[in-house]
């Protein structure tokens, strides 16, 4: 499948393309977004695990980094590939779980290290007085010690989804991808058809923007305190 | 599944497997120059740049707009438009497009991790250099620079990793891209191409999780004995999370 490139007889952009297929393109979209939140959603499931073991458990934190942070780094072609023997790519819901236990090995370094991070970083005097008003662990946990950590951890959440949803696009490789299909197909056409790329290079990089202002949005609502003092 | 494992087994050991023109070693030689070469030109071009504007103390709010960006935009899409557009104005080869995006990907973390190492350096050391008289040239040079080295190299690291992780989607545009061929090539067979799938994956993530071990072995040769000691729980604490 070697692509022929060299048509500079295409338009770059085909606006008629875009309104013909503006159904396909919505279809895409909310592929996209299913594939980001549902990764989101398991990673942020697990990260809180994760945490929460690291956090009781002060010497699991470093294996539990290591681990982690083994995921992050291999390349994300290679956890799709790694993954797909395992579950298989032949049906449509083989190939969605593939692409989502890769994804969601992407999650877990950044939002268990922003979790652990922002509940390490409250200042010992808080929770002693919280523990001096008479909370007890879990109380504190959830109503001090949380709270206080939030920008840290939607700092991770917003990291977390802005990567996300670049490496989606890959997932056209296994026959998903949500706007990554667009890129993919208007390469594998007999000629290069720009305008599809472009379509899906763009919107990709419009959901990541709104998607990450949105959880700036969600957190600046989470912590409302912040604004009192003028931040 | 064992079946499957003996599938991988046997392609490794397929005749010419290892030496031949699309064999692991040349895919391997190929998968590292095509993420060196971007790395080099990166580093020649960011690292300056980034010193000096750090040491200058501008556009701080244009490198964190860059951290963002950097990271919203799809590495698979960049690599393909790039190769689209080279196409478009005449360039065939398949070379170029794919160095001048992983050269696009890898400045943003070297630029930014600079800028902030050299910007975060402890301002009462510079104040002491400059309180015992060292010219800015020497404040640069002989504190700044060395105590910014550790978040500097970070950067490095994460930018190298970056692209040795896109250097194998170049494999879809061409016969090229490293050891991604054999994962782009295996699914393109679909089932029956996986145990290929399965054995490029595992080569990929051998070499780029061994170029991480090697990087982080060498890293304090490079450093400076008393930067060394510095805790590196600080360093990691500066830098912006990859």
């Amino acid at each position: 499948m070697n692509p022929v490139f060299g048509q500079a007889t295409t338009p770059l952009f085909d606006w008629d393309w875009v309104t013909r297929n503006l159904d396909t393109i919505l279809e895409k979209t909310l592929e996209h977004l299913k594939l980001t939140g549902v990764a989101l959603g398991f990673g942020l499931l697990l990260s809180v695990l994760l945490a929460a073991v690291a956090i009781w458990k002060g010497r699991a934190y470093r294996p539990i980094g290591a681990f982690t942070g083994a995921l992050y780094t291999i390349p994300s072609l290679a956890v799709f590939a790694l993954v797909a023997p395992i579950i298989g790519i032949g049906t449509s819901s083989q190939r969605f779980w593939t692409a989502e236990v890769a994804l969601v090995s992407y999650t877990l370094l950044i939002l268990v290290r922003n979790i652990v991070t922002g509940i390490q970083s409250v200042p010992a005097g808080v929770s002693e007085a919280a523990r001096g008003m008479g909370y007890r662990e879990g109380g504190l946990l959830a109503r001090i010690e949380v709270p206080i950590a939030i920008p840290a951890i939607i700092a991770g959440v917003r990291i977390a989804a802005v990567t996300v949803i670049g490496l989606v696009t890959v997932t056209s490789l296994l026959g998903l991808g949500g706007l990554g299909f667009f890129i993919l197909d208007g390469l594998r056409r007999s000629i290069i058809f720009p305008t599809e790329i472009i379509v899906g290079v763009v919107l990709s990089v419009a959901l990541a923007a709104v998607l990450d202002l949105g959880l700036l949005m969600l957190g600046r609502f989470l912590t409302p305190w912040m604004r009192a003092h003028g931040r | 599944m064992m079946d499957f494992l003996a599938d991988v087994v046997a392609w490794f050991s397929e005749s010419g497997r290892w030496l031949s023109g699309d064999g692991v070693l040349p895919r391997t030689a190929e998968h590292l120059w095509l993420a060196i070469l971007p790395m080099a030109i990166a580093i020649a071009f960011a690292l300056p740049l980034a010193v000096w504007l750090g040491h200058r103390r501008i556009g701080e709010f244009a490198v964190n707009a860059l951290v963002n960006v950097g990271r919203a935009v799809p590495s698979f899409g960049l690599l393909i438009l790039a190769a689209v557009f080279f196409s478009r104005s005449g360039v065939s080869l398949r070379f170029w497009p794919v160095v001048v995006t992983l050269v696009a990907l890898a400045i943003p973390p070297i630029f930014t991790n600079a800028y902030t190492a050299i910007v975060t350096v402890s301002p009462g050391s510079v104040e002491a250099a400059r309180g015992v008289g060292y010219t800015e040239n020497q404040v640069l040079w002989q504190v700044e620079v060395p105590m910014g080295a550790p978040l500097v190299l970070a950067g490095i690291r994460i930018s190298f990793l970056q692209v040795l992780a896109t250097v194998p989607l170049a494999a879809v545009l061409s016969s090229g891209g490293g050891l991604g061929q054999y994962v782009v090539r295996g699914f393109a067979r679909g089932t029956s191409g996986l145990d290929e799938v399965f054995a490029g994956a595992l080569l990929i993530a051998v070499l780029t999780l061994g170029a991480d071990w090697l990087f982080t072995r060498l890293e304090p040769l490079v450093l400076p004995e008393g930067v060394r000691r510095l805790s590196s729980v600080e360093v990691r604490a500066r830098a912006s999370v990859s």
